[in-house]
């Protein structure tokens, strides 16, 4: 079977500072796989990669199967790839409603229609209002996202990515900053919006990766040191030197 | 408080008779637009309603760039101008060679023009929004207005080419020569164009524009490609302000090079400003406002562009949100039964605030008209303006008026803080 993300021996260099040495990454399709690593290892950049937002210097992305490295953005995600962002990135003027709306319309195949009333599109309406239930911001529906709590934004964040229907969804720090009632409420929303899709997620406390990923990749320096189930990668010598040390055990 | 609504219930309420009003509105709307020249009958009256009709659908459509889509455009007037220019040359043909075209669907050949110049250059310079978008617009339209001057055949040079509306052929009897029939042709364009574009913000593409106004990059992420959103919406833009350029040409019967320079621009940038661009109908109060500040000014002072550049200045200071922007800004008052609180206030600002306006007047008069020595009449009152005593005058109104009009206008703030402060606990969003 086809991997849902495969990258293939990946470089990239912002100037003469190399970020990304030899990437070599394998998802499989409809499994959950965490990337950790400490602060400044390129986990950021490695989304920003296989999402188009950056080209790499050298080497080869696909998504299923067909390469993607050199597409735009919006190229990718029609192909059915949606990430999110580290520092929340959403339609701060529109309302919560409206933001959801907007990354449902291409996937139902609205795209950039002038002809059509947007409001009364049937599953257009009924998809966003699912989405904002599932987030849990229904309530909310009419408030500008720009004056959501932080953690609604988050939620808000992780709405839109999920919006659009996309089978590969990559999820960049999405409880950064949270309490730790609002990480245990946004991972169960995680576990349950990503059923049946395959998920990437950077994330870095332990017991959420370690409790929600089929497979876990480590990324020190710009470079995979070790791939595996939560069990291999706690075993893993490499790893333990590296980064994880005394915590894991 | 204890029968107030919950605040998240209450923010979330739909408007009252959503479809009703909206229907409501836009026929309201056009009875305004059949009665207006019923009541105010005069001919000045209604060449100035035809300049404001023409100004709306001016304004409307460059909001469509800067208020939905976040495009500073310093070059709109091109695609009006160049409506203009092809609705003349359309028209004579149409005279000259007895072609079936009657004249109320002229407007639509500037529009055709409008979004035909678009579809040429808009890929280019849609690349980029921002600064880049806003120096080609600029540089653009320096371009079209100097070729027009240049290109003599097409645009006539200096004079501009001349057209006679009443040689088309006739409609339901109408030839168009008197103004009352200009007028409801404008009008008609004006309810047309108002609904359709207020319709384009209610589509699947309006709302992406909005989208690319407040988040470019992330709209990438959600499947569009931001540059067709800039490259359409500035089209639609193009067909609307060609639509304007039309009726410009029909109500003057002629097209110059005016048309498309940058004082046309500017003027419109400034109409859809001060209206308030994050409002549909912002623009629709900018251009009223505007086109009368022009009728009215230029016939009272020959430095009317001065009070202009002031009114611009004070609204981008004091009130960025233009004109719908403070409107809508009581709407939760209202809601909240609290702006009662506030007028007071207002009130006994109106008078210090006045005293500093007329000040500034006097001051700008004074200045414009002291070589000449001439007589400044302001409120009745003649005040010379090289005399001494006009300068004292002036100096106490200002500096009296501002010290004064500062207190009252913090007053207004704390009352506003108040009022808002208890709209928000009763759950109105402000
Ligand atoms: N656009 C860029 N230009 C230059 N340096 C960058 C850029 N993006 C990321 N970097 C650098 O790449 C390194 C990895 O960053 P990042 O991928 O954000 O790390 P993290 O693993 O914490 O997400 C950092 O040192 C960062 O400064
Ligand atoms: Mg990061």
């Amino acid at each position: 079977m086809t991997a849902a993300i495969q990258v293939n021996a990946v470089e990239k260099s912002f100037g003469n500072v190399q970020i990304i040495r030899d990437l070599n990454l394998s998802v499989a399709k409809g499994e959950r796989h965490a990337i950790i690593g400490p602060n400044g290892a390129g986990k950021s950049t490695t989304f920003n990669l296989i999402s188009g937002h950056i080209k790499p210097t050298s080497g080869e992305i696909r998504l299923n199967g067909e390469v993607t490295s050199g597409l735009r953005p919006f190229e990718i995600n029609r192909r059915g790839l949606s990430r999110s962002f580290q520092v929340t990135n959403v339609f701060a003027r529109m309302t919560v409603w409206e933001n959801v709306r907007c990354a449902v319309l291409w996937a139902t195949g609205h795209r950039y229609a002038f002809w059509k009333n947007v409001d009364s599109l049937p599953e257009v309406k009924q998809r966003t209002a699912q989405i904002l239930d599932d987030i849990h911001l229904s309530h909310r529906r009419d408030v500008p996202a720009g004056l959501l709590t932080y953690a609604e934004q988050r939620e808000l964040e992780i709405g839109i990515t999920i919006a659009g229907g996309a089978s590969v969804i990559m999820l960049d720090e999405p409880t950064a900053g949270m309490s730790h009632a609002e990480t245990e409420r946004a991972v169960a929303l995680i576990r349950r919006l990503t059923e049946g899709r395959t998920l990437v997620i950077v994330e870095h406390d332990m017991s959420v990766v370690f409790g929600l990923a089929d497979r876990i990749s480590v990324l020190v320096y710009g470079h995979i040191i070790a791939s595996g189930t939560p069990e291999e990668i706690r075993g893993n010598p490499k790893v333990k030197e590296a980064y994880l040390g005394e915590e894991v055990d | 408080m204890t029968d107030a609504p919950t605040p998240s219930l209450a923010a979330a309420k739909q408007e009252p008779g959503g479809v009703l009003g909206f229907y409501g509105v836009w026929l309201l709307a056009a009875i305004a637009l059949v009665v207006l020249p019923l009541i105010f009958s005069s001919g000045g009256s209604l060449t100035s309603f035809c300049l404001i009709g023409i100004a709306i659908i001016f304004a409307l459509s460059y909001n469509i760039l800067l208020g939905q889509t976040g495009l500073l455009s310093f070059g709109h007037a091109v695609q009006y101008g160049l409506g203009g220019f092809l609705a003349v040359h359309v028209m004579n043909a149409g005279a000259n060679h007895n072609w079936p075209i009657p004249l109320p669907v002229i407007p639509l050949v500037g529009g055709i023009g409008g979004m035909a110049f678009a579809l040429l250059v808009g890929w280019v310079m849609t690349k980029r929004a921002g600064t880049v978008f806003a120096m080609i617009s600029l540089g653009i339209g320096e371009l079209v207005a100097s070729s027009s001057l240049i290109l003599r055949s097409v645009f006539g040079g200096e004079s501009g080419i001349t057209t006679d509306r009443t040689s088309l052929m006739p409609m339901f009897g109408w030839t168009f020569g008197p103004q009352i029939q200009v007028y409801y042709l404008i009008a008609f364009w004006v309810l047309v164009s108002a609904i359709a574009m207020y319709a384009l913000t209610r589509t699947p593409l309006g709302r992406i524009c909005n989208a690319v106004r407040d988040n470019p990059e992330r709209v990438e992420f959600i499947g569009y490609d931001p540059h067709v959103v800039r490259y359409l919406a500035y089209m639609f833009a193009g067909f609307f302000a060609g639509i304007a350029g039309g009726l410009t040409a029909i109500n003057f019967e002629i097209a110059n090079s005016a048309y498309l320079g940058a004082t046309q621009s500017g003027l419109v940038l400034f109409s859809a400003f001060i209206g308030g661009t994050a409002y549909f109908f912002g623009p629709i109060l900018g251009a009223i406002l505007v086109t009368y500040l022009q009728l009215g000014l230029t016939s009272v002072t020959s430095v009317w562009q001065l009070y202009f550049g002031v009114i611009f200045i004070g609204i981008v200071m004091f009130a960025p949100g233009g004109i719908a922007g403070i409107l809508m800004k009581h709407r939760p008052l209202i809601r909240a039964g609290t702006l009662g609180t506030v007028i007071p206030s207002y009130l006994v600002a109106v008078i210090p605030t006045l005293a500093f306006a007329l000040g500034i007047i006097l001051t700008i008069e004074t200045v414009a008209r002291f070589s000449g020595g001439d007589v400044i009449n302001l409120l009745g009152i003649p005040f010379v303006a090289t005399a001494p005593t006009t300068w004292a005058a002036a100096a106490v109104l200002v500096v009296g008026g501002f010290l004064v009009a500062r207190i009252t206008w913090r007053r207004v703030a704390e009352a506003w803080d108040r009022a808002a402060t208890v709209a928000r606990d009763r759950g109105y969003l402000a």
